[in-house]
């Protein structure tokens, strides 16, 4: 356990030692910067029955995603191996398991963290309008509830994208891949009838973009939670079960 | 303190270790010697449960490395070919790291930093970013990463590799202490070191222990392969007539070496000294002897001799 504490924070402190970190933090407050100003944009207009939270992750909240969570993670296993510290690091007396947990956690700190200066933005607009009914509470938390969840599970592909490979860049363009292709099967769902097969009800439960705009809108949907729960839980061993192979004989 | 017998390691299509067998007692310090891919590395990964063996037993303080990983990695300090450290941190930030990785106590592990930092010279940099150190003090972090636990066994690979001879010389002197109180298992390519520092050699090459005995007794037992050479103003007929009645010479070589002197090279069998009766017989017959020395194989001609590819030993021989 303190094995686990010890090396959760020595990898969330090699994101703030590094330029990596503070760049994708950079990177990521533009683009919420640039949805800010879309929002702005938008209240300006005719009155919309939208949430001030959907408009914002329809907009901006995939590009985040689907480019920050690779960029996060692909330093976790893969530069170990490439410079050689795994080595040290797998001869100390600590559990693989740990290992893994540990990196995971820090990586989902480190992306919550990114995700901070949104609320900043919800409060600016909040103290603009009058009001103030554009994003009660309970809307806001349902909103980080899904950023939460959706990052779970993307750093959890990102961690087992890393185990694979020596190279950073095969880790973040493998990740890239695997988080791209169940993004697009949310289209696929808009696609196929909802005929009542299991297909249909299959895609419906991965659709995330629609999922995303639920919790945008406030609705909390449990099949989504267990759906993003287990896919995690589902990457993180696949994970565990890469990191341990080297102990296959 | 460790015992390894039938040691395998394959990979895909390459046997690295193929079936060794070797004990350590504690307390004493071991070289594994031999030249590049002879199976060092992939030995010492097995002893720190880095990966497992294909088969053999390999137990360290009566302990299987496979089915008892995490108790076996509590008593061994490791450092990895390369020294491979995390560039990022500083010194001391990061020997805190490993001690409390490697499961001591707060208190414990400020106590354990503060002893290594001292007993490894780290003083003046412990503050320092270890990406900006020299390789010399990069190489003594390891070394303090592999200490700071206390561990019974130490094993060190290659630990002198890319430093300069005043660094070596430093790092050997320190591998020599930490043998007063800890067990050391280190591999290198290169003999002096092994000589210097260990009191035990394993001679290694494709994967199979060729030697394993002190470098003294390494040295006495090929010694009777020696060499007499002795200088001498007389006929080559005559000499060759005295080195082929004499039972102990196996084969000689006479050459021409300026004036009137020959150089004969004897080599003996037997270990014997022959250089009193060559000494006889010099004054028995009146010839004038310029020189008359004996040549004793050194660790280097025996490392040579037994790591020498196959095919290059019966081309040669």
């Amino acid at each position: 356990m303190s094995a686990y504490v010890t090396l959760t924070r020595r990898e969330l402190g090699t994101f703030f030692f590094s330029w990596t970190g503070y760049i994708v933090i950079a990177g990521a407050v533009f683009l919420m910067g640039l949805g800010f100003i879309s929002i702005l944009d938008k209240l300006q207009g005719e009155a919309t029955p939208m949430p001030i939270t959907e408009i914002f992750l329809s907009l901006c909240f995939w590009l985040i995603l689907l480019f920050s969570a690779p960029i996060i993670t692909m330093r976790l296993f893969a530069q170990e191996k490439y410079s050689g510290t795994f080595e040290t690091l797998m001869t100390a007396p600590v559990g693989d398991l740990e290992v893994v947990l540990a990196k995971f956690t820090a990586a989902l700190v480190f992306y919550m963290v990114m995700w901070l200066p949104l609320i900043g933005c919800v409060f600016i607009l909040r103290a603009l309008t009058k009001g103030g009914g554009l994003a009660d509470t309970g809307t806001l938390g349902s909103t980080f509830l899904g950023i939460f969840m959706l990052g779970t599970l993307y750093v959890a592909i990102g961690c087992f994208a890393s185990a694979l490979t020596r190279s950073q860049i095969v880790a973040a363009i493998t990740s890239l891949a695997i988080g791209m292709g169940l993004f697009l099967l949310s289209f696929l769902a808009d696609q196929t009838a909802a005929d009542g097969s299991w297909m249909a009800a299959a895609l419906n439960c991965m659709a995330m973009r629609q999922q995303v705009e639920d919790f945008a809108r406030g609705t909390v949907d449990t099949r989504c939670l267990v759906y993003y729960a287990t896919a995690s839980l589902f990457f993180l061993f696949l994970t565990y079960r890469v990191v341990e192979s080297r102990r296959w004989k | 303190m460790i015992e390894v017998t039938n040691l395998t390691k394959r990979y895909a299509g390459r046997t690295a270790v193929a079936g060794i067998s070797f004990s350590v007692a504690r307390g004493d310090i071991v070289g594994l010697l031999g030249p590049n891919g002879a199976g060092k590395t992939t030995t010492m990964r097995i002893l720190s449960c880095f990966m497992p063996a294909t088969s053999g037993a390999v137990r360290v303080a009566g302990m299987d490395v496979f089915d008892h990983a995490d108790d076996v990695r509590r008593r061994i300090g490791y450092m990895p070919e390369n020294n491979p450290l995390h560039a990022e941190m500083r010194v001391r930030e990061y020997l805190k790291f490993r001690a409390r990785l490697k499961g001591l106590g707060r208190a414990r592990s400020r106590e354990r930093v503060d002893a290594v930092v001292q007993q490894c010279g780290l003083n003046d940099v412990s503050k320092r970013i270890i990406g900006q150190l020299s390789k010399g003090y990069r190489q003594r972090v390891g070394l303090a990463d592999a200490l700071v636990h206390e561990p019974e066994l130490i094993i060190l690979d290659e630990p002198t590799i890319g430093l300069d001879p005043s660094q070596i010389r430093a790092v050997r002197q320190m591998i020599k202490d930490l043998a007063q109180r800890h067990t050391v298992l280190l591999s290198s390519h290169l003999l002096p070191e092994v000589e210097m520092t260990c009191r035990r050699v394993l001679i290694m090459r494709e994967g199979k222990i060729l030697a394993d005995d002190t470098p003294e007794n390494l040295e006495k037992g090929m010694g009777r392969h020696g060499q007499v050479i002795a200088e001498i103003a007389a006929a080559p007929a005559d000499l060759k007539e005295c080195w082929e009645r004499m039972p102990e010479v196996q084969t000689y070589n006479i050459s021409a070496s300026g004036g009137e002197y020959y150089r004969c090279a004897l080599s003996v069998g037997g270990g014997e000294d022959l250089r009193p009766q060559i000494f006889a017989l010099v004054v028995e017959r009146g010839w004038k002897l310029r020189e008359l020395s004996r040549r004793r194989l050194s660790l280097e001609d025996i490392y040579i001799r037994l790591t020498r590819p196959e095919s290059e030993e019966e081309s040669s021989g």
